[in-house]
């Protein structure tokens, strides 16, 4: 195991009036890792990725980026470059082009036409970059939502939950999209979710929540069996 | 009717009153009748604004030839207590007494100096005090309907802000649509009155001043001016403390401190 990990949090912490949502957790994803966290609802692992992309304050503990804290970074630039993707599109309203250039814009860079279309034929959506969003079905929204995290060019992604509202056909489609783009572009990513077999499906490792604590970490064949 | 058997104008007004309030306590009994139970907060609000209205005509009386600096400073207290009632539509939101005040001075408080300054609004106190008070009550309208529906659109936004904030845009980026629609939700009745003005409504300055024997062009001019002032105190106001507000729901390392249960 690289001794330079990617992603380190040591004892991180959240507590908010007497109840303990993330209690000292310790995790450590190597760059290009596919870290699943599972875990029932109400476990922390949502809360766990608020964390890291620091949309939340830790009480205690620490999360280090390529071996530095990340409070010595601007929140704004951690969060572009620990991209996160939530459970719904969240679509902001206009065309498919407007979402994507979004993240980009707020540090002062225009996407050109080709770099949308090329993002858009990354998520199997080519042609759809003048598209109301209004119009999308949910499966496309989220391969909108997808895109656009990736026009930020993060080094990390969060992934929360990000087919749970999908249909079947829909969540198997945008689960393989992600498998196959986090693997090209050897993404570093932690992915949670409530579904087991999703996370044997996609994890290098896989990490079991439960109260807030993070009580296991293995291979997922260990997790599954266990 | 009235004045031909009551002569004195105290003791008139005080039988107008009497006929105007009785006749808001026929609607009461109207409505109740309807199964609609307003009796508490009618009589008091009656009364409350009886006492008020009168108290404040007594301390005109009193302060008649006053300086001006005494109209200020009678201003800034209602100021004071027009943050303290704007306050109340803010909801959850965190610092609204603070940032209603700022709103309703800066809006309501430069107007107030720049017209005296033109000569607009007389600096003797008998005109001051009501034209800045209904400036003031005007400003603390605008802000109350800003904040409450600010209030409303970032709760309801919450995921399309974190998920702006997520992609590396700023707090005031991420909230921009909300803190525009409170802004806009606030100068629309403002818009419409002015829209209206002399065909569906004719304003209460105007009717004084007609009542009091002005020339009705003069009457209609002086009521349009008061009406585009009031028009760029909400503005000023509104968004004034709409802007402010951004500050206060946000933590130092841009987060979303409003709304948000957690699991």
């Amino acid at each position: 195991m690289d001794s330079n990990p990617k992603l380190r949090t040591e004892n991180l912490t959240r507590v908010v009036g007497e109840k303990v949502i993330v209690a000292g957790v310790n995790l450590t994803v190597q760059a290009g890792e596919v870290m699943m966290v599972v875990g029932p609802s109400g476990s922390g692992k949502s809360s766990l990725l608020r964390l890291i992309n620091r949309l939340d304050e830790p009480t205690a503990g620490r999360v280090y980026l390529d071996g530095r804290d990340y409070r010595e970074l601007p929140p704004l630039a951690l969060r572009r470059r620990v991209g996160m993707m939530m459970q719904m599109a969240y679509l902001f309203p206009g065309t498919v082009a407007d979402n994507i250039r979004f993240g980009p814009r707020q540090r002062g860079v225009e996407l050109p036409d080709e770099e949308i279309e090329r993002l858009l034929s990354r998520v199997g959506l080519a042609g759809f970059g003048g598209r109301d969003v209004a119009r999308l079905s949910g499966g496309e929204a989220q391969r909108v939502a997808l895109a656009r995290v990736l026009a930020n060019e993060p080094e990390v992604i969060l992934l929360n939950e990000p087919t749970s509202a999908l249909d079947q056909e829909a969540k198997d489609a945008v689960e393989d999209l992600l498998q196959e783009i986090i693997r090209e572009e050897g993404l570093t990513c932690i992915w949670v979710t409530h579904d087991l077999h999703q996370a044997a499906r996609m994890a290098d490792r896989v990490g079991l929540m439960e109260k807030g604590k993070l009580i296991r970490i293995g291979a997922p064949e260990e997790m599954i069996d266990a | 009717m009235l004045s031909q058997f009551i002569h004195d104008p105290i003791y008139l007004a005080a039988a107008q009153a009497l006929v105007a309030g009785g006749l808001a306590l026929v609607m009461m009994v109207i409505a109740a009748w309807q199964g609609i139970r307003l009796e508490k907060e009618i009589v008091i609000a009656l009364l409350r604004g009886l006492v008020q209205v009168v108290a404040v005509g007594s301390v005109l009386l009193l302060i008649f030839d006053g300086p001006t600096a005494l109209g200020f400073l009678i201003l800034a207290g209602m100021m004071l207590l027009a943050a303290k009632t704007a306050e109340k539509r803010a909801g959850d939101l965190p610092g609204a007494f603070r940032v209603s005040f700022w709103g309703i001075l800066i809006g309501a408080g430069s107007v107030i100096i720049l017209m005296t300054l033109a000569g607009v609004i007389d600096t003797k106190l008998t005109a001051l005090i009501p034209i800045g008070s209904m400036i003031v009550a005007n400003s603390m309208n605008s802000v109350g309907l800003a904040l409450d529906r600010f209030e409303g659109e970032i709760k309801a936004h919450i995921g399309h802000i974190e998920t702006a904030l997520a992609l590396g845009a700023d707090p005031k980026t991420s909230v921009r649509p909300y803190t525009q629609a409170a802004i806009k939700a606030s100068l629309i009745p403002r818009i419409d009155s002015l829209r209206s003005l002399g065909i569906v409504w004719i304003p209460g300055v105007m009717t004084g001043m007609l009542l009091g024997g002005s020339q009705p062009v003069e009457a209609a001019l002086y009521q349009f001016v008061i009406m585009a002032m009031i028009l760029t105190i909400s503005g000023l106001a509104s968004l004034v403390s709409a802007l402010l507000m951004v500050g206060q729901i946000f933590t130092p390392a841009d987060q979303l401190a409003l709304g948000r249960r957690e699991e």
